[in-house]
This record gives C-alpha cells, structure tokens and sequence, in this order.
C-alpha cells in the first residue's frame, strides 16, 4: 500500500512543476508591466525600476523562474495590487467559500445522478432511458452561468425562495446562499456522471455475480442495490474525481454570477484588473488542486478496489 | 508502461479498462461507445441523427437567411425606445440601448456559432496528429506528448481558457487560440488509445512488410482509421466550444463589443434583470440548449453508425 502511494506521488511530482513551469511562462508572454500596474499611471520610470529591482524582475529570466518556484514552496505568492495585501492573505479569505462551493455541488450531483442511473439500470424501459438522454443532452449544453441565471429568476427573484446572491455569515447562511449556486455546479458535471454510472450499472447488471444472485430468486431492485450498485460505486468516485476540474470551472463561473467570495470570482477580478500576482497563484493553484484530487482519488481507488494496486 | 487503472479505471466502452498513463492526471473518456437501452425503432431507424440533423439544420437556416428577412440593424441604437416591449418593427422587443433584439439574436447566433464550429479544427488535426504519434512510435515520443498532455490537462478548463485570453487579449483570435491550445487533449488521448489498437493490427504489419514508409503509413492506413471516434468526440466538442465563447462573452472576456453575440446578450438581459425585460436572457440561452441538443442527439446517432465491430 505505501508503495504504491509513493509511487504515485512521485509520478505526481513533474506534473506539478509542469504545471507551475506553464504559468509562470503564460504570465511571462502576458502584455504589460506588473511593476507599472502596481504603481499606476502617474509611476515615474525610475519608481516603476525601483520596483523592480525589489520585485527581482531585473534579474535573468532563469533566475526569476527558479524564485519563483521557491516562493511557491513557502506560499509566497507575491502581492496583489488590486486588493494591497499578500495573494496569500487573500487566498485565505477566498478558498473557503469555493470549496464549501464545491462540497454542496458535490452532494446535489450525487442526489440528482444516482437515482436517475439506477431508475434507467433497474428498470432498462424504454421511457426511463428517453428520460434519462433528453435530460443529459438538455443539461449538457446548458452554460453553468445559464442555469444559474434562469435559477435566479425562477426561483429567486420571482419567488424569493432563495437569495439571489451574496454568502452570508453563519454556517447556515452559507449553505442557504450556496442551494442555488450548487445546483447550478453540479448540472455541469451531471451529464458525464449519469453516463457513466448507467453504464457502470448496465455492466454489473449483466456480470455473473447478478445472474447468479437472480437465480438464487433475488429481486431485481434488490440485487441492484446489494450487487449491482456496489461495483458501479467505484465507478462513480473515480469519475467524481475526474470531474473535479469540471468542477472548479463551474464554481468559477457560477461565483461570478451570484457575486460569491470564492478564489473564482477572485480570478475574475483578477483577469479584469491585470493583478498578474494574483493571476499566476491561482492559475498554480487551481492546477494542482486538480492533481491533487486525482492522487486522492487514485489511494481511495486502490483502498475500495484492490485489485488496482496489486498490479492488473 | 500502462500502471493500472487509477482513476480511469472506469469500465470502458469494451468492458475492458482504458489504457492510461501514469494514471496520475489520467482521464477516462466518456464511456462514447455505450448507448442506452433505447427503443428499438429508435436505433433501427437512427431517429436520433435525424432528429438532431432536423433541429440543427433549421437553427443553421433560420441563422442564415433570418437577417436577410429582418433588415433591422443590429448595433443601431434607439434610446427613446429602450426595452420597449413586442411589436411589428421589434417582433422580440428592444434592449437596454433599444437595439433590435430579434436582428441581433440572428447575428449574435451566426457570431457563436460559426466561432464554435472553426475552433474545433485545429484541435482535431493537433490531436489527430499528435496522439498518432504517440501511439504509434511509444517510447519517449509517447511520453513527451502525453505527459505535456497531463500538464494541460490538469488545469481546469475554463481557468486555463481565461488565463490564455488574459495573456492574449479579448477577440475572436485569442478565443481561438485558447481552445486549440486546450482541447487537442481530448482528441489525442482517443485517437493514441485507437492507434494503440491499430498497430497491432494484420494489415498494418503488412504495411510495413510491404515497404511503405512510415508516414504513408500513418496518414494513409492509421489516421484516417481514428477518424470515426474523433468525429464523434467533435460533436461534444462543438457543444463545449458554443459554451466557452458564450461565457467568456458573458464575462465580458469573448466577442468584443458592439458585434452582437448571445453572451453579451444574456449579460445585458443580467444586468437589466430588475426591468422584468427576460428575453435578453432567454431567447439566447435557449438556442444554445436546443443547438447543443440537436448536437447530443447527431454524436449519438454517428456512434450507432461508426462504432467499430470489435
């Protein structure tokens, strides 16, 4: 087991200095000046040089890079000029709301996919596999900001079931703010799930185990929650961490459209203010949270199915 | 070379696990070859492609000769007239800056998609080309390619399409560039995984007992024998691209203004959501869904039609 752990890590390490080695390229082929847009327009060439030479931007390329690289080891990730505070403070105060983002989305995906797949697994009619596609090709074309749109005025403005936007103070007002926006994350990782699972269900349905449990006289809906959904589970965390980068772009989307705190709306403003610093962090960070979530859920993989890390 | 699994250990289309690699970023593709326990006249007849063909081609026709009906420019404004309500010279009312919601729908619709539709070539020929690559020649070609395949992959999509059009500046060209910088992924990943397939294949080897040279080989009896499972992924693709270009425009990051597009349309519609004038929003955002449907419905119908017997 902890072999194959580290192997994995290890595996893990070029791509997170691929990742890093990428933004830091992207942000260096940016137009404009990080210097000049911190010190703004009235910046007097000799001030802007002052900068810097603090900021190290004097200094060789190849030396850059490599502080760069030290300072994402101790996360520091430099200042932002829009918000006049360390990108870390900032991260600080914005990472939580996009992963509680992310928790809730989690949850109304699971709460929307897992019934409609077995409905379509257990019951293989006609009207639940029509239901099953119009449903997915309807949502799988629908922009995560649309949805969250037409959520805002079915089911807020014109009703005031829900806040419209904005995050709350309490536990219980996050949550409440967040019923909108979730629903709306978790219908852009909807289609991939539902596919998936049905065809996971379809799989086991079908295995040997099941024919045997069916000649044994178990009910269909029975062997489809004891057998059937057991193996397709498996399927279903691996896909749900695959999703995850679906995940973060569809918090970063609905963020904005609900004015949610998160790191999404941060990479929004961002982008629109040329805050290069703050750009750069999450551009990283973003990447290797997905990585991150990939190893997770390859251990959780070989955790529930053996199988995996003893060779195949 | 293959570790395992990993997390694409999904049931593959075939039963069997897809190959990955590293399995660190591994991605499964969507299961493409599974269809759903439809009704029988559904597949027999293929009423899925024809549905979809039907829905697109009058969404394509209504896009493409609609502005010859309505004259209407689309940027000219009419402030007395601002969110003035359905009538004979504004069949879906006027906007915030009373321009003509009908006439810019057809032109913004005509924008998005003709954008959305180009920007998959290039990814399907980079893709097309480089997972060839890998899959036929493996060693370190496979790695190199794959693993920068990883690398780009691990960013999520929207994030690293945001940062390229941060790094390139707003425009069609920077939306281009973006999404072929992103997407070869995709279709490198599925046509390595067919090349894999194919090299082993008899008529390959006898290819190459025949003498004919590697790249003949690859353009003429490899690639085009990849193309089918490209095709397909293409019809999602293009569903994916009308989403991207509709919400960077959205954001105020797509289509500059005034060219008229359906994200900056909802956007407006967004702002101006107190003044109970919806079909800003609506009427785009709906022929979005429904082009992407008809899309869904053509993928689906093509996998019934390609799917490879083995």
């Amino acid at each position: 087991m902890g072999k194959y752990i580290l192997r994995r890590v290890l595996l893990m390490i070029p791509i997170v200095l691929g990742v890093a080695t990428l933004s830091f390229i992207l942000m260096k082929l940016a137009p404009g000046d990080p210097a000049a847009a911190y010190l703004g327009d009235k910046a007097t060439p000799e001030t802007v040089a002052r900068l810097h030479r603090a900021w190290g931007l004097d200094q060789p390329m190849i030396i850059q890079y490599f502080q760069f690289l030290g300072g994402l080891v101790v996360g520091d990730f430099g200042r932002s000029f829009l918000f006049q505070t360390t990108v870390l403070e900032l991260l600080k105060l914005r990472m939580p709301a996009t992963l509680m983002l992310m928790l809730v989305s989690l949850v109304f995906a699971v709460i929307i996919s897992v019934p409609l797949s077995l409905w379509v697994a257990a019951t293989k009619s006609s009207a639940s596999a029509i239901v099953s596609r119009v449903f997915t090709a309807t949502v799988q074309g629908m922009p995560a900001f649309f949805v969250g749109t037409l959520l805002i005025l079915v089911l807020g403005v014109n009703t005031g079931l829900f806040p419209v936007g904005g995050y709350g103070s309490s536990l219980g007002e996050h949550l409440y703010s967040l019923v909108l926006p979730g629903i709306a994350v978790a219908l852009t990782i909807c289609p991939v799930l539902i596919r998936s699972l049905t065809a996971a269900l379809s799989d086991s349905m079908s295995a040997e185990y099941t024919n045997f449990a069916a000649s044994k006289g178990l009910s269909r809906s029975k062997i489809v929650r004891n057998y059937a959904f057991r193996n397709a589970g498996i399927t279903g965390i691996s896909i749900l961490g695959i999703q995850v980068g679906h995940l973060v772009g569809g918090a970063l989307v609905v963020e904005n459209v609900f004015a949610i705190p998160g790191v999404g709306s941060l990479l929004m403003e961002a982008v629109l203010a040329r805050d290069y610093n703050v750009v750069q962090a999450l551009t990283v960070i973003f990447g290797v949270l997905v990585v991150a979530v990939y190893l997770l859920t390859d251990i959780v993989y070989s955790i529930v199915d053996p199988r995996v890390r003893l060779g195949a | 070379m293959t570790s395992g699994p990993g997390p694409a250990g999904a049931p593959g289309p075939s039963g069997k696990p897809p190959r990955t690699r590293g399995g660190t970023a591994a991605r499964a593709t969507p299961s493409a070859r599974f269809t759903l326990p439809l009704p029988g006249f559904l597949r027999r007849r293929n009423l899925q492609l024809w549905t979809g063909v039907v829905i697109l081609a009058a969404m394509v026709l209504l896009l493409a000769i609609g502005p010859l009906f309505v004259t209407e420019d689309p940027n000219r404004q009419d402030l007395l007239n601002a969110f003035g309500s359905s009538s004979a010279a504004h069949p879906m009312g006027t906007d915030q800056l009373g321009r003509d919601i009908l006439s810019r729908f057809l032109h913004g619709g005509r924008v998005d998609l003709i954008v959305a539709v180009v920007a998959v070539i290039v990814p399907f020929l980079l893709g097309t080309v480089l997972g060839s690559l890998a899959g036929y020649f493996g060693r370190w070609v496979d790695v190199v390619i794959m693993r920068l395949a990883d690398i780009v992959s691990a960013f999520p999509f929207y994030v690293l399409v945001i940062v390229l059009v941060f790094v390139m500046g707003n425009g069609m060209a920077s939306i281009f560039v973006a999404i072929s910088a992103v997407s070869w992924v995709a279709y490198a990943r599925i046509v390595r995984g067919e090349v894999l397939v194919l090299r082993e294949e008899e008529f390959i080897s006898a290819c190459r007992a025949s003498g004919l040279t590697t790249p003949r080989i690859l353009a003429r009896h490899v690639i085009p024998n990849t193309a089918s499972q490209g095709i397909i992924y293409a019809m999602s693709d293009i569903v994916l691209n009308i989403g991207v270009v509709v919400t960077l425009s959205f954001f105020g990051l797509g289509i500059v203004p005034p060219t008229a597009d359906w994200g900056q349309m909802m956007n407006d519609g967004q702002q101006y959501m107190g003044s109970g004038n919806y079909g800003l929003i609506l009427w785009p955002g709906f022929a979005v869904v429904l082009v992407s449907f008809a899309l869904a419905l053509i993928g689906d119908g093509l996998t019934n039609i390609l799917k490879p017997k083995r």
